[in-house]
């Protein structure tokens, strides 16, 4: 049986945030990038390939970090494919976005009412989206072991350098990410039992708990 | 592998200084490849597979004499057969030895991510430390002249070491002891240069105006450096390149760019921590709940 997301749990003062096919979608996508993150800087940065030596060797390194590069892909198509559809911007996050100030300093009741995610989160979800996509096609062109044979130099080179230059902007949207769950108490329950109290999802996230609490009222 | 390891002067994905105090102060190292002289023996060939203990594959016929078809993790150097045809309608044979040149200013070594993988000697050979290597490739990415190969026997990368085991203990590299004709001599860079000169004047006296010694400096110079009739146009030596340097993309890719980027994460990393000490942590309050509450009576 699955959990129905968006609902309020009876008797209780939480609602149900992620399923558990996402969260654990979720943590195998942590794993895959966190592993991807260190073995990546350690052969892009010299003096951090001491990195290599948590996967046994530089060699080893090298030829695993294709394959799990390919889990974090399809990691993140799950996650992806059960929130994409609350991604759009929509005018209250153009609001939300031109209020950075009040939103780092925790002013959160000037900031507009909120739906499902926030602007941050939905500029989160189209970096990684974004970096995800051109690191699968340029890692897939510098794969040695099977394609890089089937392009011209010039291109590997190009795909070398893109692949390095987005992992960094990947690298920095977590960075964001994870510290936007460590400073926004509460969160990361979302994503590890799956749930989150009312008066978190009242002052994050209005707009949404209005939707969920409403929709269950009705029923 | 690292026999002469104080003479290394350069090592890929090393900070830290080289050894500097010992010199090459009888001069740098250079082979010289007479293309005008050679026949297409293959002598080189053979000699280089049997010093290095390297057997290829017996290919097929790819419908020239360059056989193998490429360089490859058991042919480190091989005889390209180009059929050029000049000016005057004539056909010109024009056989180049193949292989790694052992660039002063290396693209190799400058892509590699693995510490001591890729070494230069103060003679000036670059050459490749197996047991460092992590079969990722990016010599052949940084490589102008094409030369790295991948074996698919170990993953790792291998190409012409110039001999470096036998110019240590001072002896010529293999394929230029092979030479029937001369056409390969190895000595110092300076000695080379001259003796190319020689060849070039003479070349010129019999016609080819445009002879000329092949030592790219776009490379900072090499030490593989060939006496070619057509100096003007390398391109028709099975596509020799006429101005080869590390491509830009790669300087981009491995130059200041890594200590930048890494600056760029710890200051992100730093910047969550300042915020966390300075603004604090957004959590929810009593009056957040109750306003909950009362949305949920006001519905109900």
């Amino acid at each position: 049986m699955t959990t129905p997301v968006d609902r309020p749990i009876p008797g209780t003062e939480e609602i149900v945030r992620y399923a558990p096919r996402t969260r654990i979608a979720h943590w195998i996508l942590v794993l895959a990038f966190l592993l991807l993150a260190l073995s990546g800087l350690a052969m892009f940065y010299p003096p951090l390939y001491w990195l290599s030596n948590l996967f046994g060797g530089g060699d080893i390194m090298r030829a695993v970090h294709p394959w799990i590069g390919l889990v974090m892909v399809v990691a993140f198509i799950a996650v992806a494919s059960q929130v994409f559809t609350h991604m759009r911007m929509q005018a209250r996050d153009r609001q939300w976005l031109r209020q950075l100030g009040d939103v780092t300093a925790n002013r959160e009741e000037k900031l507009p009412d909120v739906g499902r995610y926030n602007a941050g989160q939905k500029l989160v979800f189209f970096s990684v989206i974004t970096c995800a996509t051109v690191l699968l096609l340029t890692g897939l062109e510098i794969w040695r072991a099977y394609f890089t044979a089937y392009f011209p130099v010039e291109l590997t080179r190009l795909a070398s350098l893109l692949h390095a230059f987005f992992a960094f902007v990947l690298i920095l949207t977590i960075i964001v990410h994870i510290y936007a769950a460590i400073w926004v108490k509460g969160s990361v329950r979302a994503m590890t039992r799956g749930t989150v109290s009312y008066g978190w999802a009242w002052r994050h996230h209005r707009a949404w708990f209005r939707d969920v609490t409403r929709s269950a009222a009705r029923k | 592998m690292s026999l002469q390891s104080l003479d290394i002067i350069r090592r890929s994905a090393t900070t830290i200084p080289a050894p500097a105090a010992r010199g090459a102060h009888t001069g740098e190292v250079a082979k010289l490849i007479d293309v005008t002289k050679c026949i297409g023996c293959k002598a080189c060939q053979v000699a280089c597979m049997e010093w290095n203990d390297l057997r290829d594959e017996v290919g097929t016929c790819s419908g020239t004499y360059t056989n193998p078809a490429d360089l490859s993790d058991q042919s480190w150097t091989l005889m390209r057969f180009a059929e050029y045809e000049n000016d005057k309608g004539d056909l010109e044979w024009l056989i180049r030895k193949d292989g790694c040149m052992h660039c002063a200013d290396p693209g190799c070594l400058k892509a590699c991510p693995a510490p001591g993988a890729i070494v230069q000697y103060a003679n000036g050979i670059v050459d490749f430390v197996e047991e460092n290597c992590i079969g990722c490739g990016y010599c052949i990415t940084g490589c102008p002249f094409n030369v790295p190969r991948i074996s698919k026997k170990d993953k790792k990368a291998y190409k012409c070491t110039l001999c470096s085991d036998r110019v240590g203990v001072g002896l010529e590299p293999a394929c230029v002891k092979s030479c029937p004709t001369g056409a390969i001599v190895f000595g110092s860079k300076d000695d080379m240069q001259r003796h190319a000169d020689e060849r070039i004047v003479d070349l010129k006296s019999r016609g080819f105006e445009q002879a000329g010694l092949y030592d790219p400096a776009g490379v900072g110079g090499t030490h593989v450096m060939y006496v070619l009739h057509h100096a003007d146009k390398p391109e028709i030596y099975s596509g020799l390149p006429k101005d080869p340097r590390i491509s830009t993309m790669v300087r981009l890719w491995k130059g200041a760019t890594k200590p930048l980027a890494v600056l760029a994460i710890l200051g992100a990393a730093l910047a969550g921590v300042l915020h966390y000490v300075g603004v604090g942590p957004n959590e929810v309050t009593k009056e957040d709940e109750e306003a909950a509450r009362r949305e949920l009576e006001k519905q109900s």
